[in-house]
C-alpha cells in the first residue's frame, strides 16, 4: 500500500479522476463506484453528471427516492445555474420539493416527453420504469444502486446504453416482503441488488472505490472500515486531532453525561444497562435513548471540525437516534416529545441511509433480545447505524448481546451458487461490541 | 410474530386451548377438493412410498409403491396417481363462463378488452403440512421432464405420457401456492395455524396431529398434554400412536416395520423370478402377493390418521364462514388454472427448469402485490384481525365528534371536510399521512391533519364524495358514526411493465438462447437403482 502516508484529498482526487476517465470514455457499458459511508459519493455523481452534460451526452439519473433524487436536482443546480434540469416525478400530489420550483433551469413534469432534449433528466427507479423511449439515453448515472433490487434495474436498463453504477456495499440489502429462496443462486436473482446482477453478467466492468470518508472521523473510520469493509480499507480525511466536541455544562455524574463526556473524549459510548429479556419497545432502554439526547441538548455542546475553526454549536438538527424497528423509533419519538425535544430526527437504519449528523445515538439491535434473527443481524444495519456521525457515536444496550451472539451463531441456510457476503452479521457485531467494550458506561436506571 | 398474535398463544398456553386468530375463513375451500397425504422414502429424495387421495373423505385412494427403489413400481404408482389426479382436474377443466380480460392489441398496442372464457370453478389439491407443498413440487419437477415412448423409444424405462402431464399441473400448483392469498393448493397445518393460534412453537404446529390437539383435545385434556401425545406416543411395539404426517415416516416405522417388510418382499421376488415350473411359480407368485399386502397394510396404517385429520381440520375450518374478500381471490386461482388450461390445451411446453430473468421479476412482483394485498383484505374481512392492525398503531377505529365543512382552494372548490375523531387507539401517523377507510368496499381516502389530544386525531377526507360543490350523501362520516381508518391502502397499484424475455437487457445477460425445446432429462447413472 503506496497511499497510507499520501494526503487523503490526493488520494481521492486520484480515485475521482480515474472513475471520471473511465466514465467518460465509455469504452465499457458500465462502471461501478463502491463508496464506503461519506466518502463523496453525491459530490462524485454530480460532477459525472456535469462532465457527462459538457460533453454533450444526453444523461438520466436514477435515484432509489424521491428525497435522494430532490437533493441531487438541488446540488446539480448549486453547482452549475447554467444547466437545464428535468425532474421526472410522479403524478401523486406533493411528488417533489417545492424547492424545485423557484429554479428557473429545473423543468419538472409528470411526462416524460415534456423533458424530451434537456441535457440532464434525473427521477427515480420507480418512475423510470414507467417510462418508455424509442432512442435510449446515452449515458445513465445509478445511484445507490447497492439499495437498487434487481429486479428495478431489469426495469430501467432498456433505457440507457451505458451507465455508472455508484453506491455504498456495506449498506443494507434490498429486500422483498415474500420468500424468494426459489431463485437463490441464480445471476439475475430478482430479489438481490442491482450490481450482483450486473457483476454477475458483466464480470469485466472496471470497478473503482473512493479511499476516503469525509464524514467519519478518525476514531470512527478503522473500526468501520476494519469491521463492515475488510478487504476494501478506507480511511478517514481528518486526523485525530481535527474533530473535537466540549460541552459547557459539566457532567452531573450520572449515566448519561458520562456517556457523553466518555463519547466526546473517544468517538464512542456505550451506555450499557442490565441485562434482561425486554419487548422490542424495552421501555428503559427507550428512556435512556431520550435521557442521552436531552442531556446532549442542555448541556451546550460546540463542535469544532475542519469546516468551522469556530466552535458550532450543537443543535437538535445535528443529532440523530438510529433504531432498527419503526416502533421503536416511534417509542423514542414519544419518549423525546415527553421531555420537551421535538427536531431531533428518530428513525430506522433504513431510513438514515445517505444522511449525516455530528452526533448519533443509537439503540442497539440486539438489545434486549432473546434471539438473534438474520434481520437483526444484518450487517448493513449495524453499518448504518454505527457510520451517520462526524463527531461520536452513542450506543445504548442491554448487557449480554455477546452471550446472545455466541448462543445464536449464523444458522442461514447455505443456498448454492450464492454469492457469501464477508464479513457476517454475526463476525461484524462482535468486531463492533469488542470495541465499544473499551467505552462502557453501566447505568442502572 | 404481531403483539396480538404473542397474546393468543399466550392465551392458548394458559386456557390450554388454541385461540382464535380470525373469526372468518380467509382461503376459499372448495365443495370438493382433493386430499392429498404422500409418503416418501427415507433417504431416497423423489421416491415415493406410497399416498392416500381422494376427494371422498370414507374412501381414500391407497397407492404404494412396494419396493420404492424399482423405477417400474414408482412409474406404476405415478401413473396410478394421475389416473386419480387428472380426471379431477380435468372435470373442472370443461365448465365454463364468458369472461372479459384486457390484453395489449399487438398492432396498436392499446389496452383492450377481450371476451374469453374462465373456468366456472377450479379443482383444489390439499396436503397435511408444508413438507407436504415441497413434495408436490419435487413431484412435479420429477415429473414434467420424463422421457415417454413417444418422445425416445430407444429409452429404457419410458414413463407413461400421463406421467409428463400430471408433472406438469403438480408444477403449476405447486408455483400457484408461493402467491400468497391462494388457495389452489393449500398445505392444512399452515391454514389452520392462520386461524388459530396454539400454545406452541410455529415449528411445532407444522405437526398436524399437535395442531389438531390444541383445537380439539380430547374430553378431560389440556392442549398441551393432547399435542405432547400426539408427538410422543408410542404402542408397546415402540410405534408411534399418531405418525407424522408426511412426507417422511417415522425412523422406527422405517427400521422395524418397513424396512423388514420390504426385503421379505424382494425376496419373494427373487423367488418368483427363480421358480422353475408353472406350480412352484404359481406358491410363489401367492407369496409375493401376500408380501406386497403386508406393505400396503403398513403403508395405510402410516397414512390412514393423517388423512382423517385432514378431514377433520377441514371441518373445523369449514365451521368458520368465508370472509367477504376470498371469493375475489378465488376468482384469480380460477384465472391461473384456466390460463394453465389453455396452455396444456394449445400443446405449449413443460415449464422450463428455471425462470428466466423477466418471468422470474415478474413472479416476485405479482407476489409481493398479493401479499399486500392479502394482508389489507384480511383486515377489511376481519374485524380481529384489525384489531392486531389496530394495535400495532397501523390502524384506528373511533367515534367521529365533529364534521366541520371545508372547501379546496382553487377555481372550482371541492368539499375537504375536516372529520375529528376520538380513538383509544395510538395510531402514529406522520404529518399529512393519508389514512384510508372503506366505503361500501372502495378506499376513501383522507389526510392527518394534526393530533388534537391525546385520543382526537383531525382528518381532512380527500375524496369518494362526488363530482358536486356539495358532498354526496353518505360519503362523508357524521357526527356518533363509527369508523375505522387504516395507515395502509387497501387496493395495490400495478408494477411497471417489464420488457419481454426477448428484450432482456445485457444489465441481466441479455436475451435468453433461442427458445429450444428444453429436452427430457437425460439418463444419469443413478436413474437405473
Amino acid at each position: 500500500m503506496t497511499t497510507v502516508d499520501v494526503d487523503p484529498g490526493a488520494a481521492a482526487a486520484r480515485a475521482t479522476d480515474a472513475i471520471l476517465r473511465d466514465t467518460l470514455a465509455a469504452t465499457e457499458r458500465g462502471v461501478v463506484v463502491d463508496s464506503p459511508p461519506g466518502a463523496g459519493k453525491s459530490t462524485l455523481v454530480v460532477r459525472a453528471a456535469l462532465e457527462l452534460a459538457d460533453a454533450g451526452r444526453p444523461l438520466m439519473v436514477v435515484a432509489q427516492t424521491n428525497a435522494q433524487v430532490d437533493d441531487l436536482v438541488l446540488r446539480l443546480a448549486e453547482k452549475n445555474p447554467e444547466l437545464p434540469v428535468g425532474r421526472l416525478h410522479s403524478s401523486d400530489a406533493e411528488a417533489y420539493d417545492k424547492a424545485l420550483d423557484e429554479l428557473p433551469q429545473v423543468r419538472t413534469s409528470a411526462k416524460a416527453a415534456d423533458l424530451a432534449g434537456l441535457p440532464v433528466v434525473l427521477s427515480t427507479a420507480a418512475k423510470w420504469a414507467h417510462v418508455k423511449v424509442d432512442e435510449p439515453w446515452r449515458h445513465a448515472i445509478v445511484d445507490e444502486a447497492y439499495q437498487m433490487r434487481s429486479d428495478s434495474l431489469l426495469a430501467v436498463a432498456g433505457l440507457f446504453e451505458r451507465a455508472l453504477f455508484v453506491g455504498d456495499p456495506g449498506q443494507l440489502d434490498p429486500f422483498a416482503i415474500v420468500g424468494s429462496e426459489q431463485w437463490a443462486g441464480l445471476s439475475y436473482d430478482p430479489s438481490v441488488s442491482a450490481v450482483t446482477t450486473l457483476l454477475a453478467h458483466n464480470p469485466g466492468l472496471p470497478q473503482h472505490r473512493l479511499p476516503v470518508s469525509w464524514r467519519l472521523p478518525a476514531s470512527a473510520a478503522p473500526l468501520v472500515s476494519d469491521a463492515f469493509y475488510p478487504y476494501t480499507p478506507f480511511r478517514s480525511g481528518t486526523g485525530p486531532g481535527d474533530r473535537r466536541l466540549a460541552f459547557a455544562v459539566p457532567s452531573d455524574g450520572s449515566g448519561p453525561d458520562r456517556v457523553i463526556d466518555e463519547a466526546a473524549a473517544t468517538g464512542w459510548g456505550l451506555l450499557e444497562l442490565p441485562a434482561r429479556h425486554t419487548p422490542r419497545t424495552d421501555p428503559e432502554a427507550v428512556r435512556a435513548v431520550a435521557a442521552v439526547v436531552r442531556r446532549l441538548l442542555d448541556r451546550g455542546g460546540a463542535a469544532v471540525s475542519e469546516r468551522s475553526p469556530d466552535p458550532a454549536p450543537l443543535t437538535a438538527a445535528r443529532i440523530a437516534v438510529g433504531t432498527a424497528h419503526r416502533d421503536q423509533a416511534a417509542a423514542v419519538r414519544s419518549a423525546l416529545a415527553d421531555l420537551g425535544v421535538f427536531e431531533v430526527t428518530v428513525d430506522t437504519a433504513n431510513r438514515l441511509q445517505g444522511r449525516e449528523y455530528d452526533i448519533t445515538v443509537v439503540l442497539h439491535p440486539l438489545s434486549g433480545r432473546p434471539d438473534a434473527t438474520a434481520f437483526h443481524l444484518e450487517t448493513g444495519r449495524l453499518c448504518v447505524l454505527a457510520s451517520r456521525h462526524r463527531h461520536a457515536c452513542i450506543v445504548v444496550c442491554r448487557e449480554g448481546v455477546s452471550d446472545l451472539l455466541d448462543d445464536y451463531p449464523s444458522t442461514e441456510p447455505v443456498q448454492l451458487g450464492t454469492l457469501v457476503k464477508f464479513p457476517d452479521g454475526w463476525e461484524a457485531n462482535h468486531a463492533v461490541l469488542a470495541h465499544l467494550a473499551e467505552h462502557r458506561v453501566r447505568w442502572r436506571p | 410474530m404481531s403483539l396480538i398474535d404473542t397474546l393468543a398463544r399466550l392465551e392458548a398456553v394458559g386456557s390450554g386451548r388454541a385461540q382464535p386468530l380470525a373469526t372468518v375463513r380467509h382461503r376459499h375451500l372448495s365443495a370438493r377438493p382433493l386430499v392429498f397425504v404422500p409418503l416418501t422414502t427415507a433417504g431416497e429424495a423423489g421416491a415415493p412410498l406410497g399416498a392416500l387421495v381422494g376427494t371422498d373423505r370414507d374412501a381414500p385412494r391407497l397407492l404404494v409403491v412396494p419396493q420404492p427403489r424399482d423405477r417400474d413400481l414408482r412409474f406404476t404408482f405415478l401413473a396410478e396417481l394421475a389416473d386419480v389426479i387428472l380426471p379431477y382436474i380435468d372435470s373442472y377443466a370443461t365448465e365454463v363462463e364468458a369472461a372479459e380480460r384486457t390484453e395489449t392489441d399487438p398492432e396498436t398496442g392499446k389496452r383492450v378488452k377481450v371476451e374469453t372464457e374462465l373456468c366456472a370453478d377450479a379443482p383444489q389439491l390439499i396436503v397435511p403440512s408444508r413438507a407436504g407443498l415441497a413434495f408436490v413440487r419435487l413431484l412435479g419437477r420429477s415429473m414434467r421432464f420424463r422421457r415417454t415412448a413417444e418422445q425416445d423409444p430407444e429409452a429404457p424405462y419410458p414413463a407413461p405420457p400421463r406421467v409428463p402431464l400430471l408433472g406438469r399441473w403438480l408444477t403449476h400448483y405447486g408455483e400457484r401456492s408461493r402467491v400468497p392469498g391462494s388457495a389452489l393448493l393449500l398445505a392444512l397445518t399452515d391454514v389452520l395455524s392462520r386461524h388459530w393460534a396454539s400454545g406452541q412453537s410455529g415449528l411445532e404446529d407444522q405437526h398436524l396431529g399437535a395442531l389438531l390437539a390444541w383445537l380439539d383435545p380430547p374430553a378431560g385434556s389440556s392442549g398441551a398434554e393432547a399435542a405432547r401425545a400426539a408427538e410422543l406416543d408410542r404402542d408397546p411395539a415402540g410405534q408411534l400412536r399418531c405418525p407424522p404426517a408426511g412426507p417422511a415416516t417415522d425412523p422406527a416405522f422405517d427400521n422395524k416395520l418397513l424396512a423388514p417388510a420390504i426385503e421379505r418382499y424382494d425376496r419373494a421376488r427373487t423367488a418368483l423370478a427363480a421358480a422353475e415350473d408353472p406350480l412352484e411359480a404359481d406358491d410363489r407368485l401367492a407369496a409375493l402377493t401376500r408380501a406386497e399386502r403386508e406393505i400396503r397394510e403398513l403403508i395405510e396404517s402410516q397414512a390412514r390418521p393423517t388423512w382423517d385429520a385432514v378431514w377433520r381440520g377441514l371441518d373445523l375450518l369449514r365451521a368458520l364462514p368465508e370472509g367477504g374478500r376470498a371469493e375475489e381471490r378465488w376468482v384469480r386461482d380460477r384465472w391461473s388454472f384456466t390460463g394453465h388450461r389453455d396452455r396444456v390445451l394449445a400443446g405449449e411446453p413443460p415449464q422450463p427448469r428455471r425462470d428466466d430473468a423477466v418471468t422470474a421479476a415478474n413472479k416476485l412482483a405479482t407476489r409481493e402485490r398479493e401479499q399486500a394485498r392479502l394482508e389489507a383484505q384480511e383486515a377489511l374481512d376481519d374485524p380481529l384481525v384489525m384489531a392486531g392492525r389496530r394495535l400495532a398503531g397501523e390502524a384506528f377505529a373511533g367515534e367521529v365528534i365533529e364534521v366541520v365543512m371545508a372547501y379546496s382552494e382553487g377555481r372550482r372548490p371541492s368539499p375537504r371536510p375536516l372529520v375529528t375523531v376520538r380513538t383509544d387507539d395510538r395510531p402514529r401517523p406522520a404529518e399529512r399521512a393519508k389514512v384510508y377507510r372503506s366505503l361500501g368496499g372502495r378506499p376513501q381516502s383522507a389526510e392527518f391533519v394534526e393530533q388534537a389530544a391525546e385520543d382526537v386525531v383531525v382528518l381532512r377526507i380527500l375524496d369518494k364524495m362526488g363530482r358536486g360543490k356539495e358532498p354526496e350523501p353518505g360519503s362523508v362520516p357524521e357526527k356518533g358514526d363509527r369508523v375505522c381508518f387504516t395507515l395502509f391502502e387497501h387496493e395495490q397499484r400495478g408494477g411497471a411493465k417489464l420488457p419481454e424475455p426477448e428484450e432482456t437487457p445485457w444489465t441481466h445477460g441479455g436475451p435468453p438462447d433461442e427458445a429450444v425445446a428444453e429436452a427430457a432429462d437425460p439418463i444419469t447413472e443413478e436413474d437405473v437403482l
